[in-house]
């Protein structure tokens, strides 16, 4: 379990794919350089999608909390 | 006690409950047991898919436009004002114009999707659309002239309206300047926010070997950031530069900003029970149709399922019986392949899309439900 502050936090449970991801994009969208993004998803698809896209968009993936029944993205806006 | 039903914006969702309502309740509303008001900041109601064929000149705005008061039965109050308060504690709302607040027992939100351009820099000014009915005229006047060069059409918005347009669009585009012999001068490119073609992974591994087969370039992972209109490039946050000669976008989309400021839902989205469609934090307001955030698409076909299910449920509350209908995530949806073939889907909460073989028929089937739409609006359908 990480001890990582975020700065926003979008929780996206509950939402079908692709929504978790765009909604973590919408957020990156409006943050600052640096800025810490938490996203909670109980989407399966998501472990694979964020990841692929963070890498891609040159972000970075500081950690991944598993819970019982969602995850916990935290993302940094680079 | 007269108990009064407001529901705001006559597009499809709210037209189709309207008429649902004067139907399901004409013992009560002749009673003057119950009202039923439908909203609406425009006197014409406005069907939004005319607007895919517009650009290719194979229909006009006004093809999509009729007046609310043909639309709408009777037996409904009708108000052509835009609403600028909602306060959900007092049940009651304010108008821009100069109609006086209305208090509400029941409220259904049917307010639809508002285009953001302005969230992209550059954008509005050197984008066109389709998903309105200004940029649909105005990109008509682009493409008709347009013989050669860079097409690039690029999803910025998710959730917009009609996941299928954008795919519609190109695969219209690639047979209409096949069939003109412009084809080989004509560059298309499809851009699209994730790994894949489109959000529903079944739709996209269908659409991806069409896209492939037909010569249109394809750039995933692609979040605009910024449009340059002098230099004529679109930018992504992954980094990648794309040259165009025309730019159609399908913008940012949000919902009214009533809604947030309502506490109803970030973004203009209203915050539901994706079965019920009632509102998560506030007492005796429903949303459907785009508005609604419950994860299927917006599409024409779902706000007219959920105004059955909301018309189901305002009845037995109204006559005081417990309300079980439930929306269970049906959408169904046209595809053009094409200028003369199209395919089709149907699919909901539990069971996946499958996307049927194109065909001409299915063509012909979308034509004719534009046609018949305006049955639809009226309840008949
Ligand atoms: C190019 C294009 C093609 C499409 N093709 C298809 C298709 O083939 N099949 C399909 O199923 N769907 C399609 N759609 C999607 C479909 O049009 C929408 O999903 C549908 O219109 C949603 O219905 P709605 O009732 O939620 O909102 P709308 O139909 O958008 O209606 C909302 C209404 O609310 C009014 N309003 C908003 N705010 C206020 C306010 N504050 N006060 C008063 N009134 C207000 C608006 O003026 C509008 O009349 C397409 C959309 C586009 C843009």
């Amino acid at each position: 379990m990480t001890d990582i502050e975020p700065d926003a936090t979008v929780d996206a449970r509950g939402a079908a794919c692709p929504g978790p991801l765009m909604d973590l994009i919408g957020k990156i969208r409006s943050a600052e350089s640096g800025d810490v993004i938490r996203l909670l998803s109980d989407n399966n698809q998501s472990l694979t999608d964020v990841p692929e896209w963070v890498e891609e968009a040159g972000n970075e993936l500081l950690a991944l909390d598993e819970h019982d029944d969602y995850n916990a993205f935290y993302v940094e806006k680079v | 006690m007269t108990e009064h039903v407001v529901i705001v914006g006559g597009g499809t969702g709210g037209t189709v409950l309207a008429n649902d309502l004067a139907d399901r309740l004409e013992p009560e509303l002749d009673a003057g047991d119950v009202r039923v008001t439908l909203v609406n900041d425009d006197p014409d109601h406005v069907y939004k898919p005319v607007w895919l064929y517009v650009p290719f000149g194979q229909r006009e705005p006004d093809d999509g436009r009729r007046s609310l008061d043909d639309l709408v039965d009777d037996a409904i109050e009708l108000k052509i004002d835009r609403m600028s308060d909602i306060d959900t504690e007092s049940q009651r709302l304010q108008f821009r114009g100069s109609s006086p607040s209305v208090d509400y027992d029941y409220l259904v939100l049917a307010t639809g999707s508002t285009l953001e351009p302005d969230r992209i820099p550059g954008l509005a000014e050197a984008g066109h659309d389709y998903y309105s009915e200004s940029g649909a005229t105005a990109l008509r006047k682009e493409l008709l002239e347009f013989t050669e060069g860079k097409l690039v059409l690029s999803v910025i918005g998710a959730p917009h309206m009609c996941p299928a347009a954008p795919l519609e669009f190109v695969f219209m585009a690639d047979d209409w300047f096949r069939e003109r012999g412009l084809r080989e001068d004509v560059d298309i490119t499809y851009t699209y926010p994730i790994q894949r073609v489109h959000g529903n992974p079944h739709i996209a591994e269908w659409a991806q070997p069409i896209m492939e087969d037909r010569g249109i370039n394809v750039e995933t992972f692609f979040n605009a950031e910024s449009v340059d209109p002098k230099a004529e490039t679109i930018t992504s946050m992954e980094g990648t530069d794309l040259d165009y000669d025309l730019l159609v976008t399908i913008p940012p989309h949000a919902g009214i900003d009533l809604i947030e400021e309502a506490g109803l839902g970030d973004d203009g989205w209203v915050e539901v029970d994706k079965r019920t469609l009632e509102a998560e934090v506030a007492e005796n307001v429903y949303a459907l149709g785009d508005t609604a955030d419950t994860g299927v698409p917006n599409a024409g076909s779902v706000a007219h399922y959920q105004a059955g299910v909301v018309g189901q449920r305002l009845a037995s509350e109204i006559r005081e019986r417990p309300a079980t209908a439930t929306y269970d995530g049906k959408t169904l949806c046209f595809i053009e392949t094409g200028m003369d073939a199209a395919s089709f889907v149907e699919f909901d909460y539990e069971n996946p899309p499958s996307p049927a073989p194109p065909s001409e028929k299915l063509h012909w089937s979308k034509l004719a439900y534009n046609e018949s739409y305006w049955l639809t609006a009226r309840g008949l359908l």
